[in-house]
């Protein structure tokens, strides 16, 4: 069972209940995450229990709902009233949230299944999952590989199928970049689409929740349940809901597809490229229309990220204190530490204005070459990432190399465009996604290109050896 | 150039209340000096005259509710993930002098 829907039809038909599906399922994660180590915390009680409630919620409706009853997986940077989430910080060791985060009492209400909390890098900060304070987690592709990050747990337990979906978070590519080293959908909503009540926030200026998942079907019927003005969220937007899975089935004839002019240098690994090119042939048989555009800023974002990012980084983690909750500082990992340096330098008097307000003001900048490039075509697309899943211990030492990942990601936080990432081909059997982002609020149209190249490939349906 | 040296470190490091080690503030240092300066670099290359600062993406201000209570944590929420808490209170580190 991959899929939503293979489940919410199987729950339907009453081939199965859901308590032995979440049994299985249980089963077979715990089995298989041996040599993933994607999960930090499986809650099968808890799982039992709302498997329960969910069979209740079955025999007494004529409808359900498309999550009811279905397992899934959450990054563990957002909360869940009474199971431990640690952020995958040894700060959080042991801590055991007192509420639940909007996005999952949003997916409780439905009666979906919580199987456990996704492993991560610390604090959400880092491109590989191995800042984890707990375990690295494997690429289910290449077990020498890393998975990507900061959501590379999720990525990793999705695309391995341990679970149909997991909720992951993104401030500069952490669901979309550990997506597209997994071969995997993942979907960062327009900034302040869905509630960060409940996320343990690292840039709050550029955090969102979002849906990995194996189908694009799926990441429209995740963000149907998570998405919407939340009062508790003072950055959530009000803003009609549609159904985002009715946008799915329209053709992409004439709809003009950007592909930034910055984007294709010397940076980016050659064969990645051509994957890419590859994938832009599709799109015009499938009536699209290519168009070069500039973002003449791209170079810039990075800079910009790393400054703004790492400033709201160090007053968020600020709270680490160890009065109220967590051990002390001293237990913060090298990354965590560097980004509060970072940020906490940047921020500081006779500094500040060199380095945040500039850094503020070239992100109004690229805010703007966003909103130009829109008014000129529909859709800006890309590969994902600039670089193959790569090995273990291959970036960690050089924090500048570990930031460059980010180069096609990061702007769309920073102007706060939607964007997905979506299986987009292979190279020596390496995932690489295909990135499009849309304007503002405009997940529909957004799912709806994505839906039609997936339709039209079968990268999303190879599986991991093994798995 | 930024050429971070180790007192500035130091005091970036207080600021922070963070405790490092002589060999965290050294590898910092360089680490450090090396992110800003490719970053102050890359961000001259755009000009910003007359631009101001983008804080807020979505163009919302001031989002306000009634100033009415509305039910919260009970005390026993709140306290329960502190190690250190006394009849209701979390403990803390003495701030004020006896005298």
């Amino acid at each position: 069972m991959r899929t939503i829907r293979e489940i919410h039809t199987g729950l339907k038909k009453k081939e199965f209940s859901c308590f032995e599906l979440v049994k299985d399922f249980l089963q077979n994660a715990k089995e298989k995450d041996k040599r993933l180590n994607s999960f930090l915390h499986f809650s099968d009680e808890l799982a039992l229990q709302q498997a329960t409630a969910a069979d209740h919620l079955i025999a007494n409706e004529s409808e359900i709902c498309w999550l009811t009853g279905v397992p899934f997986g959450i990054k563990d940077v957002i909360i869940t009233k009474g199971v431990p989430t640690t952020a995958a910080s040894k700060i959080l060791e042991g801590f055991i949230p007192p509420y639940d985060s909007k996005v999952y009492e949003n997916l409780l209400a439905v009666k979906g299944v919580l199987l456990g909390k996704n492993n991560c890098d610390e604090f959400a900060m880092g491109a590989s999952t191995e800042n984890s304070a707990y375990q690295p987690t494997k690429n289910p592709y290449d077990l020498s590989r890393v998975p990507g990050g900061s959501s590379g747990g999720s990525a990793a337990a999705v695309a391995a199928s341990l679970v149909p979906f997991s909720l992951g978070t993104d401030t500069g590519g952490s669901i979309r970049q550990p997506a597209s080293f997994c071969n995997v959908v993942g979907l960062k909503p327009t900034y302040g689409r869905v509630s960060r009540y409940g996320l343990i926030p690292m840039g709050n200026s550029l955090d969102q929740a979002g849906p990995i998942t194996r189908t694009v079907e799926d990441a429209a019927l995740v963000l149907n349940i998570i998405a919407g003005y939340d009062p508790k969220d003072a950055t959530s937007v009000k803003k009609d809901l549609p159904d985002f899975s009715k946008a799915l089935g329209k053709d992409i004839k004439d709809l003009k597809f950007g592909i930034p002019k910055e984007y294709l240098t010397e940076g980016i690994d050659p064969k990645i490229k051509a994957v890419f090119l590859a994938a832009t042939k599709i799109i015009e048989n499938l009536g699209g229309v290519l168009e070069e555009i500039s973002l003449p800023r791209s170079e810039q974002a990075v800079p910009v990220y790393y400054l703004v990012m790492s400033s709201e980084v160090s007053t968020n983690l600020a709270r680490y204190d160890s009065i109220r909750f967590g051990k002390s500082r001293v237990h913060f990992g090298a990354e965590a530490k560097r980004r509060i340096m970072l940020g906490t330098y940047s921020l500081s008097s006779g500094y500040y204005d060199a380095y945040y307000l500039k850094a503020a003001k070239v992100r109004r900048l690229i805010f703007e070459d966003f909103q130009k490039a829109f008014s000129q075509v529909d859709f800006i697309i890309g590969p994902t990432s600039p670089v193959l899943p790569f090995k273990f211990g291959e970036k960690i030492n050089d924090p500048l190399q570990m930031y460059l990942c980010d180069i096609f990601t990061v702007p769309q936080n920073l102007a706060g465009v939607p964007a997905i990432s979506i299986p987009g081909g292979f190279v020596d059997g390496l995932p690489v996604g295909l990135q499009i982002s849309a304007n503002h609020f405009q997940e529909e149209k957004l799912l709806s290109a994505a839906f039609a190249f997936e339709q039209a490939t079968d990268f999303h349906k190879r599986e991991p050896e093994g798995f | 150039m930024s050429e971070l040296n180790i007192e500035q470190v130091k005091k970036i490091a207080k600021l922070a209340n963070l405790e490092l080690s002589e060999e965290q503030l050294g590898k910092f240092t360089t680490q450090l000096t090396k992110v800003i300066d490719y970053n102050v670099e890359q961000l001259a290359k755009a000009n910003t005259d007359n631009i101001e600062p983008l804080l807020n993406v979505s163009g919302l201000t001031n989002s306000t509710r009634n100033d009415q209570t509305q039910p919260g944590l009970t005390q026993e929420q709140v306290l329960q993930n502190s190690d250190e808490t006394h009849n209701g209170f979390f403990k803390v580190k003495q701030i004020l002098d006896q005298s």
